[in-house]
């Protein structure tokens, strides 16, 4: 008599969410488009058939073609491989942006709710005064503050969404500061910074995982409006927002300048809004409609 | 009612003074001597000198920023623009109608869009209309309001020539930028209002309306509309302030002379106190509408007017 083993399904809370999430085929698909949109980002010199800024004034404002896929611009640049380049540029704000806001968003928010009181109210009017400015002048005024260079682009970008990160961790610890768990680990001495690190993050990353999943593609998409404005990453990077605006005077004649970047912008934003729709879904069930 | 009203507009001071403080500190580390850029890269170091005594940007930063909230709430006075001279508050309210025009267009049209094809979609669930709806809806939120606008300008006023793609003077000026500022917000709304009615139509006074032998028609909206809109409601207002920002882009494809885009000039060209008083000018008027929208949800639900007493 022998025991099946291999029928024993492994479980937890983290195996039954990637389970959830792998019947969503909307979410998968999103997924699938992220990830190689970053195998993209990280082989860029080696996919991409041109540098970034490589000029071929013989070659300007071609349409797609065989050696041009997505054609050329006005200075005779491979689209194609500046839009491979951008996905880096991209990425990395998005990420990092999100990344600022979480943990200066996500510090606030935890502090504020595990120590309630003053220091509480406090932090909260600071939110509601960052919330009071609509973000998208928010990040122009940190840009033009600071200079539009990539670092500080990230930064604006990263400040405007500090108050949804605090909002959503204050809104856990409050929710989980006075139950049991929290009391046990206080009563065997555990400190507040391992409390709020170890036992009441963890239990509040569900609503931080689908906003910072949906941040990064309002980030990308506030850092690629910039760039339209002339106020972001400035050229000859390659950044998608940047491209648009310098295609926009050629609309008339080339419109394939202006085509391919939006598409970029768009199927990347959209993969990412597809996941963070599936994690939300397979995140929180009782949310799914 | 009239006392939360006062308490709401009072809370908004202090909310004022810090969005002031930190716009004044930003722009104040701003690079670039306002008094340099007022007299010309060539102007001599002595006449630079007295114009910054003159305008006491030799100052505390302290007592400079007391005395922008002094004349700011005084006298209406946001200074001076450093490049045309004229009053940053002029400036900014010969401007403002034409932003003002556009961010209401743009929530109409998201409205008028959104909310019906929410109710449809949330009344006929993982219906075909549902399905594309959804589909074009979450197209609608990924897609780029700037390049949006581009391709507008390419079918309509290009290839089509039906629209024209720059100025707001007539009508026919106005639907393109509204349109390409209101379509996020329109697939936004969508959204808010399927999930919002999926989740009050599985209430069990639903139910009952419906045990009762009610129409369907009476059921959705007598019954269930009335509460699911009120999250609706929310978000209409917090559009209204994201659009009013987004205005931004949406004025500088379309050569719109509005507060954006005096805004992005403006940073342009270093003109520092129109940016500070453009962005206050926006945030005064996001915090009077989110303040409007509270007080209109007391109309909708009963049960909130009356925690307001």
């Amino acid at each position: 008599m022998s025991i099946d083993v291999k029928k024993r399904k492994k479980t937890g809370p983290w195996r039954e969410v990637w389970r959830r999430l792998k019947q969503n085929k909307s979410a998968i698909f999103g997924l699938i488009v992220i990830l190689t949109l970053i195998v993209v980002a990280i082989f860029a010199d080696q996919i991409a058939p041109y540098g970034y800024d490589d000029q071929n004034l013989r070659a300007r404002f071609q349409t797609p073609n065989g050696d041009h896929w997505f054609g050329t611009d006005n200075f005779g640049r491979d689209i194609f491989s500046r839009i491979i380049y951008g996905a880096q540029i991209s990425l990395k704000v998005g990420l990092l942006a999100v990344g600022i806001a979480l943990i200066v968003g996500g510090t606030m928010g935890a502090i504020a709710g595990f120590y309630g009181g003053r220091l509480d109210n406090g932090i909260m009017r600071f939110i509601d005064i960052l919330l009071a400015i609509p973000s998208i002048l928010l990040a122009i005024s940190i840009v033009a503050a600071l200079g539009p260079e990539l670092r500080n682009v990230m930064i604006a970008v990263g400040v405007g969404s500090i108050p949804s990160y605090a909002r959503i961790v204050r809104a856990s610890v409050l929710s989980l500061r006075d139950q049991e768990f929290i009391e046990a680990a206080r009563a065997v001495g555990a400190s507040d910074t391992r409390l709020i690190l170890k036992h009441i993050i963890p239990n509040s990353l569900a609503p931080l995982i689908v906003q910072s999943t949906i941040g990064v593609a309002g980030a990308i998409l506030a850092a690629a409006g910039l760039g339209f404005i002339g106020l972001g990453i400035q050229p000859p990077l390659a950044e998608w927002g940047a491209m648009l605006n310098s295609g926009r005077q050629y609309i008339r004649d080339y419109p394939h300048m202006t085509a391919f970047p939006g598409l970029a912008i768009m199927v990347t934003i959209f993969a990412l809004n597809l996941l963070g729709d599936g994690l939300r879904d397979a995140l929180d069930p009782r949310l799914k409609n | 009612m009239h006392k939360y009203i006062l308490r709401r507009l009072l809370l908004l001071i202090p909310v004022m003074l810090g969005v002031s403080f930190i716009v004044f500190t930003m722009m104040y580390f701003t690079p670039g001597d306002p008094a340099r850029i007022m007299l010309g890269e060539s102007a001599p170091e002595a006449d630079v000198q007295k114009l910054r005594d003159d305008l006491g940007l030799n100052d505390p930063f302290f007592i400079q920023y007391g005395r922008y909230v002094k004349n700011a709430v005084v006298n209406q006075d946001m200074g001076r623009s450093y490049i045309t001279k004229r009053p940053v508050f002029d400036e900014i309210a010969a401007r403002f109608p034409n932003t003002l025009k556009l961010a209401s267009m743009g929530v109409l049209i998201a409205v008028v869009i959104g909310v019906p094809i929410g109710i449809i979609s949330a009344t006929r669930q993982y219906s075909l209309f549902d399905n594309i709806s959804m589909v074009v809806a979450l197209i609608g939120v990924s897609m780029p309001n700037f390049w949006q606008g581009l391709l507008l300008i390419i079918l309509f006023s290009i290839n089509l020539a039906w629209l024209p793609s720059s100025g707001f003077d007539t009508w026919k000026h106005m639907i393109l930028p509204a349109v390409t500022l209101g379509t996020s917000s329109a697939a936004i709304i969508t959204r808010m209002t399927r999930s919002s009615m999926l989740e009050v139509v599985r209430q069990d006074y639903i139910r009952t309306a419906r045990a009762k032998g009610q129409k369907e028609s009476v059921v959705i909206n007598q019954h269930a509309l009335k509460n699911a809109l009120i999250p609706v409601i929310t978000v209409i207002g917090l559009q209204f302030g994201y659009l009013l920002g987004g205005a931004v882009l949406t004025e500088s494809i379309f050569g719109i002379s509005g507060v954006g885009r005096l805004m992005v000039d403006s940073i342009k060209s270093r003109d520092m106190l129109v940016v500070q008083g453009g962005v206050l000018f926006i945030a005064v008027t996001f915090s009077i509408v989110n303040l409007g929208v509270d007080i209109l949800y007391s109309f909708v639900d009963p049960r909130i007017k009356s925690q307001y007493k």
